[in-house]
């Protein structure tokens, strides 16, 4: 291979377009990835880089435009055609098969028809070459989300693809993992190898990658040497606008505030052989804090939102005290008159009927605790009052809509979150619990939320933030707790809380063990 | 002991159908497609089985005009669920009911002819051997058949890597299209398969069982053999298992209203389907286990957003 071709760009797209109705989720795309090279695709939410990259792996069909493999225009039909071609993808939403195992999940990459033992024995050397370690034998629906990732990542390898395509990979690693993983990344540059690495961590991004492609809308809006910004410079690029920093005022007189929410020995059984139990969970939290659990996805967070939250109830009524008084048997509605609210962390389907309109929405999550104001005489409902009501919530949370009185469905994904974040600030609720604020919310909208959960808690209620983004959690939280395998760490005031420490307990290090592994090192 | 014998073979007679077609319809389950119309398929398989041994004199050429009807029948419904995309619960239900009335209308002019029978295995010598001859060595072919099958079937499907692929198709159809399985092509094949051996398992009523052709002969078979796949959690030995208890116990009552034990008949009748569910659900009380083999994507769907 002459030098000229080492220069020559592996994977070039021009004018790349794709439509889905009315919407371009991408404009005439114009990308380049060198041999050796990795390039970060930098983009909020909704800025299109799934979708490019879908369009690269096959599939997705453009609407337009051409992609340039090695010097050669292609038509990538099928994934079958992209790896054919030398193209590796790990997915953001995992392709793998709960129900088989390690091994047979990378098995099936493989047409190579070697037997699925020797397979076994291919990735387990491999998996360790790279510090990945891996059980073959294990069932993917017992792993947890970071060991799943492992696997794709060595699915991808075993394939020996000229690129790589990485979809979101450390929004579920600990810090320590990502770590793993960033060597392994130049490791494979090393090895001449190319990567595309979709993000939007500008840490990292500033970090691993050598070049970035900036999407905004649909839209190229920029390359740069991510080395050369900052992280601010990087986000302003990102967001077109200046972010605006999250203000957190010193809680004051915590220590001697009544506890509004208290969790005691909290346990609850696996509802299905892939779920995780809850192991005796004891929290408090006060009135005036923010209180945040971090942890990576999948270790019992959505099981211990459901036991707070009252869509699962308790046999011990005691387990969980909302206001002093036991709500463990009580339902949603029982525990939201209580003064509770809960905001959940699927917003379509869940946290919102998505073909309801926002006022109808509204209605549905609080017909019981503002029975008086939205229902009259005989159970009709008042319309204006709940309109007036809407209205007022979209309007304080700075909602963008295009009709008055929009379905949830029509909504981009950050907007209906205001909404529904709004919608239960506005009965002032004395205990809040929230499920992934931000997930999928572009910055200028987090930055809003996470600022108004923190005036809440600063006006006197007990705020409980779930979050995987841990920025997030070191922007709002009085103290952080761990979830790792349906365990809940003791808070760690935020003080003392440092990425290091709360990464090793999220990796399931005792948190006397923690402090130790710090000591030593 | 002649009397043991012969109903251990009658046993076998009446678990051969349900077994052909509930191990076809757990490979048609297994990559991720349900398939209600093996009551249709296998009626159809039974006429045209009938009919064609009937026309021609050779119960062979019936044997195999039966697995063909069987599989044209399918490749309907996969055409509309998989191509056309279709709901599959509803496509099943009308092929089922389209089943049932063309094979009516093809029969008119079969019904009360003597009809031609597949002859018992007899090899000199082995046949002769007191019991265990005839047990082993003097039944209908497709018994025979039908137990090669849910040998293969059980060795495709957790030896093979294509076995391996249809599974995986069957727990996620999107991951599979993700890796580039191309899984329209793997399910048509899968529900061919099935309606072929539903429609073996119809041509054994009419060509084995009762060598006759009658309007409705299939009698609810192809929904016991539905249930059957089910209740086994989609593992080919329990599917023997269960179709074998449903047999002896359909048998056994059969004995025990010609001897006039004073039960209610209605309620002797209704034995096998008792026996068969409670067997099958003692056996898959391991809900880890059933977890793991039903076919997560089963019954929905694919469409690769494009």
């Amino acid at each position: 291979m002459s030098a000229n071709q080492d220069d020559a760009n592996l994977l070039e797209v021009r004018g790349l377009t794709k439509t889905f109705g009315t919407l371009t989720a991408c404009d005439h795309i114009d990308l380049n990835v060198a041999k050796g090279e990795i390039h970060a695709l930098l983009g909020e939410n909704g800025a299109g880089k799934s979708t490019l990259v879908k369009m690269l792996f096959g599939t997705l069909e453009p609407n337009s435009g051409e992609i340039v493999w090695n010097g050669q225009a292609v038509t990538i039909t099928n994934p079958g055609f992209a790896k054919n071609l030398g193209i590796g993808m790990v997915f953001q939403h995992f392709s793998l098969f709960e129900a088989l195992t390690a091994a047979e999940n990378i098995a099936l990459s493989l047409d190579d028809g070697s037997p699925i033992s020797t397979i076994a024995a291919k990735a387990r050397a491999l998996s360790y070459s790279y510090g990945l370690p891996l059980d073959p034998q294990s069932l993917v629906g017992d792993l947890s989300v970071g060991e799943r990732q492992r696997i794709e990542i060595i699915r991808c390898l075993l394939q020996t693809p000229q690129l790589i395509i990485l979809d979101e990979p450390t929004s579920v690693l600990t810090p320590q993992e990502a770590d793993k993983l960033f060597e392994t990344l130049e490791r494979l540059r090393s090895e001449g190898k190319s990567i595309l690495y979709i993000s939007h961590r500008l840490e990292e991004v500033k970090r691993i990658c050598d070049r970035a492609t900036v999407l905004r809308h649909g839209k190229v809006v920029g390359h740069c040497n991510p080395r050369k910004e900052t992280a601010a410079s990087l986000a302003r690029m990102m967001v077109g606008t200046d972010v605006q920093a999250v203000v957190r005022a010193p809680a004051q007189g915590i220590e001697t505030a009544q506890p509004l929410l208290e969790i005691r020995a909290l346990s609850r059984k696996p509802a299905t052989p892939f779920s995780i139990p809850l192991r005796d969970i004891n929290l408090a939290v006060r009135a005036g804090e923010v209180i945040g659990i971090a942890g990576v996805a999948g270790n019992g967070q959505g099981e211990f939102f459901e036991s707070v939250s009252g869509e699962v109830q308790q046999q011990d009524a005691a387990s969980v005290r909302i206001r002093g008084k036991d709500a463990g048997g009580l339902s949603i509605t029982g525990r939201r008159l209580m003064g509770a609210a809960f905001v959940p962390e699927e917003r379509l389907g869940h946290g919102a009927a998505p073909r309801m309109k926002l006022s109808e929405n509204l209605l549905l999550s609080r017909h019981a605790t503002d029975g008086k104001v939205f229902v009259g005489a005989g159970g009709m409902v008042k319309s204006d009052a709940i309109y007036a009501a809407a209205q007022r919530i979209i309007k304080a949370m700075d909602v963008r809509k295009s009709t008055p009185d929009p379905e949830a469905a029509a909504l981009s994904g950050g907007n209906l979150q205001k909404f529904i974040v709004g919608r239960e600030l506005d009965r002032r609720p004395s205990v809040m619990v929230v499920n992934q604020p931000t997930w999928g919310v572009d910055a200028g909208a987090a930055a809003h939320i996470r600022q108004t959960l923190i005036e809440l808690a600063r006006s006197g209620s007990a705020v409980l933030v779930i979050s995987q983004d841990l920025d997030e959690l070191f922007e709002i939280s009085d103290a952080i707790a761990v979830m790792h395998n349906g365990e809940l760490s003791k808070p760690l005031p935020i003080a003392e809380a440092t990425f290091e420490k709360i990464g090793l307990l999220m990796g399931g290090a005792e948190p006397g063990h923690a402090e130790h592994a710090l000591e030593t090192s | 002991m002649d009397i043991t014998v012969n109903i251990l073979l009658t046993i076998a007679t009446a678990a051969t159908p349900l077994l052909l077609a509930a191990i076809g319809e757990l490979v048609v389950e297994r990559s991720g497609v349900l398939n209600l119309g093996v009551e249709g398929m296998m009626i159809m398989g039974a006429v045209g089985g009938f009919g064609a041994g009937y026309l021609t004199g050779s119960p062979w050429i019936g044997l195999l005009a039966a697995i063909a009807l069987g599989a044209v029948f399918s490749l309907l419904f996969a055409v509309m669920t998989l191509s056309l995309a279709t709901n599959q619960v509803a496509t099943g239900l009308s092929l089922t009911l389209l089943g049932l009335g063309l094979s009516g209308m093809m029969g008119t002019s079969f019904v009360g002819q003597p009809g031609a029978r597949l002859p018992n295995l007899d090899i000199p010598g082995l046949t002769a051997i007191p019991v265990i001859g005839r047990l082993l060595f003097g039944q209908d072919p497709i018994f025979y058949i039908s137990i090669a099958l849910t040998a293969a079937v059980m060795w495709f499907l957790f030896k093979t890597r294509t076995g391996l692929t249809l599974r995986s198709i069957g727990d996620s159809h999107t991951s599979a299209h993700a890796l580039g399985i191309q899984v329209i092509r793997y399910r048509y094949l899968a529900v061919i398969f099935g309606g072929a051996c539903a429609g073996l398992a119809g041509g054994h009523l009419s060509l084995v069982y009762t060598p006759q052709w009658v309007e409705n002969m299939t009698a609810g078979r192809g929904w016991i053999a539905l249930a059957l796949v089910v209740f086994a959690s989609w593992r080919p030995w329990r599917v023997l298992a269960g179709a074998y208890i449903f047999g002896a116990v359909w048998i056994g009552q059969l004995h025990a209203q010609a001897f006039g034990i004073p039960v209610p008949s209605q309620l002797l009748s209704s034995l096998p389907y008792l026996a068969t569910i409670v067997v099958l659900v003692l056996i898959s009380r391991n809900k880890r286990l059933t977890m793991m083999n039903t076919p997560a994507s089963l019954g929905q769907p694919f469409v690769p957003d494009r």
